[in-house]
């Protein structure tokens, strides 16, 4: 038997360190080639460590949230034959962590494209780590009798804003240890007692910001603090639009694909930004150099499980409808899968965000910075409108932009707007050009 | 703003505060209108254990000079008082400069004058200047009370002339013939012993029926006998009326309701202490008080954002050690940190002879606490070293819990016991049972093998006795 150690291997572009998402696999676990181990993140890509042998998983060497440099110890297994390290040699890294403190998390998008494990030796189930597996301890305090607990206990626990009443004491004499606080984080919110209805309720659940949320926090924040937005709505009346993508959807439909609002709106973005190159560029503040593109690509903010991701339609001045909204499908799909490639991810120009039937009246969109723009599309209600002294119903959209007033003004926002809306309230206009 | 924080108060919960804060990169400011060390340092515990001492080492030698069982013959020693005041104030003086030099060094600005509060952020501070007196408004985001207490006075006995505090009593001219404290708590015990050994007829004044009312009668027992054999007269079960007419002697009502007069060139009146909660302009931020005491919560907040209190003007009890902790703590709250003020347990010392050392319940107060306990005492007597330092009464108790055998109290009486606070405190703060302290090998020979007997005891199995 050998001693085999994965370390983090290199992703390429140049990255340095990368963050562990989520763990496949437990001490424990008999692994087989090929299978996923874990997964870790780049700037905007998930990606899956496979393992190259088969084997027995003695150590992680991070917990989940971690950043490791790469070439750091990754795994550790005991392998048939030799392996590739000399049994007993002391980790490559100072971080191989104790196996208990990793909590067993899932994977938020494995994806098709992981490799399916071999059938024929399935994993045994990872043992727990000791203190989950330790049933709850008893409660040896009546209610309404203080805890025992040492004062840096006491302290550490008030820190993190627990209640030591309500944590389980497995000390001598009910005393609570620090191990205790661990566990009692470790499982708090899995076993809430059944509630009544009107009863006050003190627990509390610190969730760790890490990997994708995290990205989306900088980003959001690096977006709020850099950029003074300015939010400019307009209500669009999209009835013609409406009734030209249904005849356009029961003529093709069925040949090219179905098409929704986007990619007529890509259309007319598209168009629009010929008069108003301002709005299709990125603000390189720290440089004072805002470069405007030609091209449009057209980040398509979208919803995943893991949070907000912003996969990027490519060249969309190149694309007639039924290629956008191809792409846009696929686009969506391999996001939502966690296969979007880092490229898919990065590069956007001016960014698009939809939310469909849930988009209330206005929303207040933050700037895909370093990008000065972005356009947030509500949803389409029918109203009663005044036209030529009558009352009729029509279909109304309000569309919520923002820009960045450092690079544009108010009137530059407004008049791109407003040849959007030119544009969508009379859609012969996008194809006359 | 001049400042983040302002405390006002230099005694051992302001200037610890203070030093803190500066500690912390908080612009700290302190006001102290007399002297760096508060009561503590000055007036009350630093100078009364040096009287004590000086006290007891002279009383040594006396009893040196005559027959004695250690068989140590001297001479018959004299005392020089105002050299005796000199080496006290000495001691003093290391140990206020030492706060000077300690707040300095970290940072923080010290004003030397009286405070007078504007408003919750505002303060005008009165110095003494080589121009005359002079007001300076500082303001601050953080507003820091510690100003401590006072000697309380006795209605029937006005503090002035022969009728002295605690204060006058540490810095003697000279030591009175006659001495008649009133009030057998800590302080009218420790200093009444304290003239006793140097000389004095002292008679001792107490309402209640027993010496040291705050504490159980088993605990007060070997002080009071103690307090015969030194020829300590008590009183107990009486009450003051006033001076007589000459305003030479104290006239008294005794336990059968009969007046009568005693002597004293000097009347100590060690009564207890009132918080400082007036004057200084405190009046004016309208706080919500708890009876006499500043009403402050958890985190020593008061019922005005950003005013803060510490130590004696919060509550009971009145001791150095729990405003030296508040003030750490809220000077950390300040800083940022999620804090509270939470100790299991707040050690009391008495050190009179024998000394008193109390930490946690006493079987009585855990009984109205609702707790089933156990308890049980080790003698003084069986151990070695209290007897080769001629202190074989008094004792150790521990109380517990009878079902887990958690600690929640100790109690001893005995020669040199203060110091075994240390580990009376630690022991509850950490939660131990009776079968960790039994389970601690303690040094022979100390003081401290009482307290390992003592669990053994409580759990049956003492080895000693």
């Amino acid at each position: 038997m050998g001693i085999h150690v994965i370390k983090m291997p290199d992703i390429g572009e140049g990255i340095a360190e990368v963050e562990l998402v989520a763990w496949h696999v437990q001490p424990g676990d008999v692994v087989v080639e090929d299978q996923v181990l874990a997964d870790v993140m780049t700037d905007k890509a998930t990606v899956e460590i496979p393992s190259p042998v088969h084997g027995k998983v003695l150590s992680l060497g991070g917990k989940v949230g971690d950043v490791m440099g790469v070439g750091t110890e990754l795994i550790r297994l005991e392998v048939e034959g030799a392996g590739n390290v000399a049994a007993g040699a002391p980790p490559v890294t100072a971080r191989a962590a104790p196996a208990p403190e990793i909590a067993p998390a899932r994977a938020p998008a494995p994806g098709p494209a992981a490799p399916a494990p071999k059938p024929v030796e399935a994993p045994p189930p990872a043992p727990m780590p000791p203190v989950a597996a330790k049933p709850a301890a008893p409660m040896t305090r009546a209610p309404g009798e203080k805890p025992i607990a040492s004062p840096a206990v006491r302290r550490r626990a008030f820190e993190m804003g627990i209640e030591l009443r309500f944590v389980p004491g497995s000390g001598e004499a009910g005393r609570i240890l620090h191990e205790d606080l661990d566990a009692y984080l470790a499982r708090r919110g899995a076993a809430a007692p059944a509630a009544a209805r009107y009863v006050e309720r003190h627990d509390e659940e610190p969730v760790q910001v890490i990997g994708l949320r995290r990205k989306i926090a900088q980003k959001m924040q690096e977006a709020k603090r850099r950029i003074p937005h300015f939010t400019y709505v307009e209500e669009i009346d999209v009835t013609e639009l409406e009734t030209l993508r249904t005849q356009l959807n029961e003529r093709h439909g069925e040949a090219r694909g179905r098409l929704t609002l986007l990619p007529l709106l890509a259309r007319a973005i598209v168009q629009a930004l010929r008069e108003h190159p301002q709005i299709n560029a990125r603000f390189d503040d720290d440089a004072g150099v805002v470069t405007r593109y030609g091209a449009v690509h057209l980040g398509i903010a979208t919803q995943t499980d893991g949070g907000l991701m912003v996969p990027v339609l490519r060249h969309a001045e190149a694309r007639d409808l039924w290629s956008c909204a191809a792409e846009i499908k696929r686009l969506a799909e391999a996001t939502r899968a966690g296969r979007a490639s880092r490229e898919e991810l990065t590069g956007s120009t001016l960014t698009v965000t939809s939310l469909g039937a849930l988009g209330g009246i206005v929303t207040t969109p933050v700037i895909n910075w370093p990008e000065v723009a972005i356009v947030g599309v509500g949803r389409i209600v029918e109203r009663p409108v005044f036209q030529q002294g009558r009352v009729v119903a029509r279909q109304l959209l309000n569309l919520s932009s923002s820009f960045d007033h450092r690079v544009v003004d108010g009137a530059d926002g407004a008049h791109f707007v407003q040849a959007v809306r030119r544009l969508l309230e009379s859609p012969a206009l996008l194809f006359v050009e | 703003m001049d400042t983040q924080l302002l405390v006002i108060g230099g005694g051992p919960g302001g200037y610890i505060a203070a030093i803190r804060a500066a500690q912390l990169g908080i612009r700290t400011t302190l006001v102290e209108g007399e002297f760096l060390g508060g009561t503590c340092l000055n007036v009350g515990c630093i100078p009364s254990k040096a009287l004590i001492h000086l006290a007891g080492e002279f009383d040594k030698v006396q009893r040196y000079a005559s027959e004695n069982a250690l068989g140590i013959r001297v001479q018959q020693p004299g005392l020089d008082a105002a050299q005796a005041v000199r080496w006290k104030d000495g001691v003093v003086r290391r140990l206020t400069g030492g706060v000077a030099t300690l707040l300095r060094k970290h940072g923080a600005e010290v004003i030397d004058g009286w405070a007078e509060i504007v408003d919750g952020k505002t303060v005008d501070v009165r110095s003494q200047r080589p121009g005359g007196m002079q007001t300076r408004r500082i303001t601050c985001e953080h507003l820091l009370l510690a100003p401590g207490s006072a000697p309380a006075a006795l209605p029937s006995l006005p503090f002035g002339g022969r009728v002295i505090s605690s204060t006058e009593a540490l810095s003697p001219a000279s030591i009175p013939k006659t001495l008649v404290v009133v009030g057998a708590g800590y302080i009218g015990l420790e200093l009444g012993v304290a003239y006793r050994k140097l000389g004095a007829e002292v008679t001792i004044v107490e309402m209640l029926p027993q010496v040291l009312p705050a504490y159980d009668a088993d605990l007060a027992r070997p002080v009071a006998a103690s307090l015969r054999r030194l020829g300590v007269t008590v009183q107990l079960r009486s009450t003051v009326l006033g001076l007589n007419d000459s305003g030479n002697a104290v006239r008294l009502r005794d336990e059968k309701g009969a007046e009568r007069e005693i002597d004293a060139d000097q009347v100590l009146v060690a009564i207890g202490r009132r918080p400082r909660t007036e004057g200084s302009g405190l009046e004016r931020l309208q706080l919500d008080m708890d009876g006499r005491f500043i009403k402050v919560d958890s985190q020593c907040r008061t019922s005005m954002r950003n005013v803060w209190a510490i130590g004696d003007v919060t509550g009971e009890p009145m001791l150095a050690h729990r405003a030296s902790a508040q003030g750490e703590m809220v000077a950390e709250i300040i800083g940022g940190a999620k804090r509270r003020f939470e100790p299991a347990a707040i050690p009391a010392v008495v050190f009179t002879d024998p000394e008193v050392v109390a930490v946690g319940h006493s079987p009585a107060e855990a009984e109205k606490a609702a707790l089933d306990c156990i308890h049980a005492h080790f003698p003084f007597s069986a151990n070695g070293r209290a007897l080769t330092l001629e202190g074989g009464e008094g004792f150790v108790r521990v109380v517990a819990r009878r079902d887990n055998h958690l600690i929640v109290g100790w109690q001893a009486v005995g020669p040199e016991v203060s110091e075994l606070a240390a580990a009376f405190a630690q022991s509850i703060e950490m939660g131990a049972r009776l079968e960790d302290v039994a389970g601690t090998i303690h040094a022979h020979p100390t003081l401290g093998e009482a307290v390992q007997e003592a669990a053994m005891r409580a759990l049956g199995h003492s080895l000693n006795v």
